[in-house]
């Protein structure tokens, strides 16, 4: 396109009393708060968010597609590279005797361990992997979400060193020749950086529950704040007895297993 | 001072340029790795770092070279150190270089390599480690050359020195603490999560280091014609030795706290690394082979002293090398990662481009190196020709 003196010039005239004006895009811009971009209320919060995994409800669906998992990864863009060594993961099939070892005794125990559930991000109250980050690339907020600004990521995979529950990918390559489809509405990542599971922080600015709880069609999921006495996590916990993966460690995780 | 580097005989001239080769090999595979991404490396998902992080936390130990010659040197008048102090000092700023380097090519994302200090988290280990080792390296640096110039022009070196000096000591202890502490400090790699980390760093420092500098002289004796002193050799092969026992003493507490308490978590790495775990056995060789050197150097070292040749003190110094390399070069980081989070036993091997990018580094280190002694050895060389 050509641009003629006389059209440049309209330009910026224009762009200097949008500039210089009271109430210009640029003062708006600046005076927008969140609230503003989304319709109010819209948006969920909690003090702490938590998820609870119903397991006894997970393995009765013996024809479960893993619906949890198409859902996070599709929503996500999160790529199938077809081998463990460079395999991006938020969300994935464990064996229980994995996801709790010493805690599963030889005998009831026994059977649980050999069967899969779904393993994700613990959102942990003390997460060891902000700690270790070297630029604040992944840091945990308010409402307990540990998120990752891939923007920020220098690549050097100490949080991943820290997490003792291997909830952590890293992009070995460029992740995008690997997605079969793109979903426009999520980011994609490059490769040299670190993702993970956010519990939906981006689903829960716009009022919607995590895509894996939206996806299981068998209630396995529940999604709540532990800080509300009156939530369903909160109930559910306080009627069934729950464990969390590695306690002995002091991370705190904030997604609950219902034996 | 510089120039003394740029002239040389064909000897010399040769070395640098061969250098230029293992250098331009490993740069391609670097342009490679930016290319394609860290995929190219054995690393993997349950395998995070891998060759150069070792590789990297080996060479914080060579850098310790410096301080056991400077801590006899200054604070304890040994003056047989005094040819020898200026090159632990520059052996221990290639040293640093190099594992600056070691960890800059095993970014994920090397262009955003200064966002550890636009964005600076102190909570982090990482960002301290980066404070120490540039501070060490300067401090090395600065000290060197400085002590060198007023060498060179016979004066007494700059009163602002000597605090720098005793500054660099107690600096030294902390690279390797610090480093040591990105590893003891994490839930769950129970390989490393041992308050007897640190003092297992020191100790194979402490040796490592001065076994490479002893190496260097009689080297330098060979090509260059540099005598260190022999007093000064006989000194510093005490102090690899003694580390080296300590090193030991330190291995044998692990198996026991590991092995006598019964808690596999404790067992299950030290199992991996030297017996095998689950059909994995590939790092036993290496770790035996690491344990039998350390063992046969010291009765070696302590011999060596009452003699008048240099060779056993050569071999010697090459095993305490070797061992604490296999050590620490290869078994602490594949060790650390062996059983993953989700406890399924992980291997691990470096692939060509990987050890080729180190081995560039390790020729760029040999550079600077090489520069550096050159640059020492010839104002010595005006120095008694005066």
């Amino acid at each position: 396109m050509e641009i003629h003196r006389r059209t440049m010039l309209k330009i910026s005239v224009l762009a200097a009393l949008g500039l210089t004006r009271k109430h210009s895009l640029f003062a708006a811009l600046a005076s927008a708060r969140p609230s503003d971009v989304l319709a109010p209320g819209a948006a969920l919060k909690a003090g702490r968010w938590a998820m609870v995994i119903d397991m006894k409800k997970c393995l009765a669906a013996k024809d479960c597609p893993d619906a949890c998992i198409r859902a996070c990864h599709e929503t996500h863009n999160v790529p199938d590279l077809g081998n463990k060594k460079d395999e991006v993961k938020w969300i994935w099939r464990e064996s229980a005797g994995h996801l709790f070892p010493g805690q599963l005794d030889e005998y009831r125990g026994a059977e649980l361990a050999r069967q899969s559930v779904p393993a994700l991000c613990n959102h942990c109250a003390n997460p060891p992997c902000t700690r270790v980050c070297p630029t604040e690339a992944t840091f945990k907020r308010a409402d307990g979400i540990v998120v990752m600004d891939p923007h920020r990521c220098i690549g050097c995979r100490f949080c991943m060193a820290a997490c003792p529950y291997g909830s952590r990918s890293f992009n070995w390559k460029d992740p995008r020749p690997y997605l079969r489809k793109i979903n426009p509405e999520y980011p994609t990542r490059t490769k040299g950086v670190v993702e993970k599971c956010t519990f939906c922080s981006e689903r829960l600015a716009q009022g919607r529950p995590p895509a894996c709880v939206a996806a299981c069609s068998y209630g396995a999921l529940v999604f709540g704040d532990l800080k509300d006495e009156k939530s369903v996590v909160v109930k559910l916990l306080h009627e069934n007895y729950s464990i969390r993966r590695k306690p002995e460690l002091g991370t705190e995780p904030a997604v609950y297993y219902l034996v | 001072m510089l120039d003394r580097a740029f002239v040389g005989r064909s000897g010399y001239q040769l070395w640098v340029a061969g250098l230029l080769i293992p250098i331009g090999v490993g740069l391609a595979c670097y342009l490679d790795q930016c290319a394609r991404g860290l995929g190219i490396t054995g690393m993997s998902r349950d395998v995070i770092w891998g060759f150069y992080v070792a590789q990297f936390t080996f060479l914080v130990g060579v850098a310790a070279s410096a301080v056991m010659v400077v801590l006899p040197f200054y604070l304890h008048d040994c003056r047989e150190f005094g040819r020898i102090v200026i090159l632990g000092e520059f052996l221990a700023v290639t040293a640093v270089v190099m594992c600056v380097l070691h960890i800059f090519v095993d970014l994920g994302q090397p262009t955003r390599v200064l966002y550890v200090l636009l964005h600076p988290a102190p909570r982090s280990v990482m960002f301290w480690d980066m404070i120490v080792l540039n501070g060490y390296l300067l401090l090395n640096l600065v000290i060197g050359w400085t002590t060198l110039d007023c060498e060179r022009n016979a004066t007494k070196p700059p009163g602002w020195v000597k605090p720098l000096i005793y500054l660099s000591i107690p600096w030294a202890i902390a690279i390797h603490t610090v480093t040591a502490f990105l590893y003891c400090g994490l839930p769950g790699r129970h390989l490393w999560l041992t308050a007897l980390l640190a003092p297992r760093f020191l100790a194979t420092a402490f040796a490592a280091g001065p076994a490479l500098l002893i190496l260097l002289c009689l080297l330098l004796k060979k090509t260059a014609g540099f005598d260190a002193g022999g007093e000064a050799l006989r000194k510093l092969s005490i102090t690899i030795a003694y580390a080296m026992i300590v090193n030991l003493f330190f291995i044998l507490l692990e198996f026991f706290t590991a092995f006598y308490s019964g808690v596999p978590s404790h067992q299950r790495d030290l199992q991996y690394l030297f017996f095998g775990l689950e059909g994995h056995a590939r790092m036993v060789p290496w770790m035996w082979a690491s344990l039998a050197m350390a063992a046969a150097s010291i009765p070696i070292l302590l011999g060596s002293i009452r003699r008048r040749t240099h060779l056993p003190l050569a071999i010697a110094c090459g095993m305490v090398f070797l061992s604490t390399w296999m050590d620490k070069g290869l078994g602490l980081i594949a060790g650390g990662f062996a059983i993953s989070p989700m406890d399924a036993v992980a291997d691990y091997a470096p692939t060509p481009p990987e050890i080729l990018i180190s081995l560039g580094i390790y020729a760029a280190g040999a550079l600077l190196l090489t520069l550096l002694y050159k640059i020492v050895l010839s104002v010595r060389e005006e120095l008694d020709g005066r």
